[in-house]
């Protein structure tokens, strides 16, 4: 489906399967309103979370990304978090050297009780994102072929 | 592949603000879908049936049901699919119920989140492949950590089911906060003389292992192959050696120990047994009291005891144990109430916590069952009880009610008359809770055979007049400030996470809520399982409990344990990392990052190569992001995969 024009923009979370993913059902369990933005892709532990998806998903045409995993020595799997926390850190300080606004990535920890958190998290990423505006799109006749360029050089 | 699509109305939940109809219709557009309906309820026995005649019916070999979270049905589905004939991993699950429904009211922007979400997992699903488990084999002994009422009560269980049981109890006797209590509510009948016998159980049964005075240092495996390091505390005392016989606490000259067992309401020897009905009931040196240790003189312990179990060298030691299932019971604590100025905050030595007038109603306490003021020793007459201390007050950070503390304190009314028949009890109460068979009846035996006072209102100070105190607070029923005159006030200290629960949760890797209480899988249907497999849950470490739950808990985690463990051999779970042979270059990245060790290096025609041992590895996928060349994939959750789910909402 299209976002819908003027409301929404588009925001992907990549969020861990035993603390944020949890969180966001909590959120939800708990009627806690969010905007509708937002689409979660799971993933097993934001240690699963390669730095280049997050630039890969920016290239693709999403206006920010939000990755939210365990608080630090929480992690499921003992010490996940701590390698996403080093790319993700890295990968913010990276993004503006491609070109990227910084403030369309925020990576955030959230456990699976925390369903009022993740409804704070969302909601201020979201209006993060639409202060920002859509971001630029690679567009025209050779959007695609640039697009498959790009991923290849990734 | 041919993907069929169900969007589940879930009664309103869903339908209520998502047009299930039009997210079906919209789905029949996306890539690889050949079918699409919207059902009144997928999980429901006519639900399932209509996706295996659909399966049947247009030969699909994917299957996307768009409803709940995962963590509630996904288990439930993957059957469902195994019994159409498909292999349980090419489903995939769309979340339109706690991502979409219950989390906005915009229809239109709901349906049109709801179809995305579809053509997410649709786009996800025609990567996926089928992944077959392995077998392996279960270590049929569990661990119990914790000797509390709760895990007692799952040890005895689990050994009379025939299973190992090894029970690890950080003080030096088992028997938890329930061995403090003086009587039992709405019974009345005496704590000790119901928990006695069952500890003595633990003590004789040839299937239970006890380590008392023990914590868990480390816990590494997975269900059914658990490696745990557990830590034996130093007590400075041989207990192979030691009887009990109790002449080492007869003859130490050492009385200024802290006593924990009684709420620090008296002090102890240096060295001592907690309670004569202690279990095991052994010797404990207090090293921070005992004159030998802390100057190497006296050594009298030493010199009295007949069987030499003394050794005040004597350090920790680490033993490991070999499990394959956890019961985590590890209770509660009381709530530091001193931060209530109102209360006094700790300055005024008669008052006290239900605790420790527990331990002073009780015959084996230090007053050996005389309600005795910690001032000047006097009886008291007025008996104020203050509830609601520590919960429901979010000013503390404790909005959650503890449940039990309503019956103790009526409990606690009626002892008071029973041991001083002249005396009179107030009780400062919010609301009664007192759901559960006879209790309201107890409260209200309390109110009307045993004349206690009940005021509903908060407390706003406690100040002293003369040797007295004066309790000021509310009574909102009379709409009036009141002033009783006391002798003794009690307050009824809410429960909160024991100490050290939370470092626990990260050994066991479990989760914890915001009070440090361990997380059940599901609320309402797994209470007592967590998100680790084969990591359970018993009493009140789980959220305050009263003793009956707490027993029940107990028996509910021991049957989970004897269901899983009526396999010889389980199944693993086949999402691991697999090395691609070609792509691997032997840089040995994974081996490195791999929290588990699950990744070797191996030899393959004289080039390293890194190889997957399938029944370590956990399945986080940390070596998948970290390969340079993309050469470790985390099935079902391949590099392809994700992406194509990233593809499907922003390039199409």
């Amino acid at each position: 489906m299209p976002i819908l024009e003027g409301k929404e923009l588009r925001i992907v979370g990549f969020l861990c399967n035993w603390c944020s993913y949890g969180g966001a059902d909590t959120a939800g369990v708990g009627r806690f309103k969010q905007p509708t933005d937002l689409r979660v892709i799971k993933v097993p532990c934001s240690g699963r979370i390669d730095p280049l998806f997050i630039v890969k998903t920016l290239l693709a045409g999403a206006d920010g990304v939000l990755v939210s995993g365990c608080h630090p020595r929480d992690c499921h799997y003992t010490e996940g978090n701590f390698y996403a926390r080093r790319r993700l850190e890295m990968l913010k300080r990276f993004l503006p050297i491609m070109g990227i606004d910084a403030k369309r990535f925020e990576y955030t920890w959230v456990s699976a009780s925390e369903g009022q958190r993740w409804q704070e998290v969302v909601t201020k990423f979201t209006e993060q994102i639409h202060e920002l505006g859509a971001a630029p799109k690679i567009v025209g006749a050779e959007a695609e072929e640039t697009l498959k360029l790009m991923e290849a050089a990734l | 592949m041919k993907i069929g699509v169900f969007v589940c109305h879930c009664g309103t939940n869903i339908e209520g603000t998502v047009d299930t109809a039009a997210v079906a219709a919209a789905s029949r557009e996306f890539p690889g879908v050949v079918f699409a309906t919207d059902t009144m309820y997928a999980c429901s026995e006519p639900g399932q049936d209509g996706i295996i005649e659909a399966i049947k019916e247009h030969k699909l070999d994917g299957v996307v049901v768009a409803s709940c979270t995962p963590r509630m049905h996904e288990p439930t589905f993957r059957r469902t699919l195994e019994r159409a004939g498909l292999n349980r991993y090419l489903f995939e699950m769309a979340n339109i119920r706690e991502h979409v429904s219950w989390i906005g009211k915009d229809r239109e922007a709901n349906t049109n989140k709801s179809a995305d979400l579809v053509r997410m997992a649709a786009a996800k699903l025609l990567k996926n492949r089928p992944l077959f488990s392995k077998q392996f084999p279960v270590n049929k002994s569990v661990m119990v950590v914790g000797g509390g009422v709760a895990g007692i009560q799952a040890a005895l269980d689990c050994a009379n089911g025939g299973l190992k049981v090894v029970l690890v109890e950080k003080d030096t006797t088992i028997g938890g906060k329930m061995a403090k209590l003086d009587k039992t509510f709405p019974t009345v009948d005496c704590s000790s003389c119901v928990l006695g016998p069952l500890m003595v159980d633990v003590a004789q049964h040839p299937n239970i292992n006890l380590h008392a005075y023990s914590e868990i240092e480390e816990v590494n495996g997975y269900v059914g192959n658990f490696e745990i390091k557990v830590k034996k505390k130093a007590s400075y005392v041989d207990w192979d050696a030691c009887t009990g016989c109790g002449l080492c606490v007869e003859k130490c000259p050492s009385r200024k120990a802290t006593d924990f067992f009684n709420e620090k309401l008296a002090t102890t020897k240096a060295i001592n047994i907690p309670f004569p009905q202690a279990i095991p009931k052994k010797a404990k040196i207090d090293p921070d009291f005992c004159m030998k240790i802390q100057k190497d003189k006296c050594g009298v312990c030493a010199k009295v005891c007949p069987s030499e179990a003394i050794d005040f060298t004597q350090k920790d030691e680490f033993i490991t144990e070999n499990v394959g299932a956890v019961v985590a019971a590890t209770g509660f604590d009381l709530f530091d109430w001193t931060v209530y100025g109102q209360y006094g905050g700790g300055k005024y030595p008669d008052v006290i916590t239900s605790l420790q007038y527990e331990r002073m109603l009780s015959a084996s306490g230090p007053s050996e069952g005389h309600i005795k003021r910690p001032s000047d020793g006097k009886e008291p007459k007025n008996v104020v009880f203050i509830q609601c201390v520590g919960s429901r007050d979010k000013s503390v950070g404790r909005p959650y009610c503890s449940g039990f503390c309503c019956m103790y304190t009526a409990k606690q009314t009626i002892l008071t008359k029973d041991h001083i028949p002249d005396s009179q009890s107030h009780v400062f109460y919010m609301d009664i809770r007192s759901p559960g068979k006879l209790y309201d009846e107890f409260t209200r035996r309390a109110m009307e055979e045993y004349g206690a006072n009940y005021i509903r209102g908060r407390v706003s100070m406690i100040y002293p007049k003369g040797d007295n105190l004066v309790v000021r607070g509310a009574d909102t029923l009379m709409g009036a400030q009141v002033e009783i005159d006391a002798d003794l006030v009690v307050l009824a200290v809410g429960a909160e996470a024991s100490v050290g629960a939370t470092d626990l949760a990260k050994k066991l890797r479990i989760s914890y809520d915001a009070y440090g209480f361990f997380m059940e899988g599901h609320p309402k249907l797994k209470p007592v399982e967590t998100n680790t497999a084969g990591v359970y849950l018993a009493g009140a470490c789980q959220g305050p409990k009263d003793i009956p739950a707490s027993v029940a808990q107990g028996s509910a985690a021991a049957s989970k344990v004897l269901g899983l463990f009526s396999q010889d051999m389980l199944a693993s779970d086949p999402q691991v990392s697999v090395v691609d042979i070609k792509r691997c270059i032997g840089c040995g990245k994974c081996i490195q990052t791999c929290p588990f060790g699950a990744i070797k290096e191996i030899d393959f025609r004289g080039m390293k190569k890194a190889d997957v041992i399938e029944t370590i590895c956990q399945g986080c996928g940390i070596c998948t992001s970290t390969c340079p060349q993309g050469a470790v994939q985390l099935q079902h959750f391949t590099d392809n995969q994700i992406l194509a789910e990233v593809n499907a909402i922003c390039r199409f």
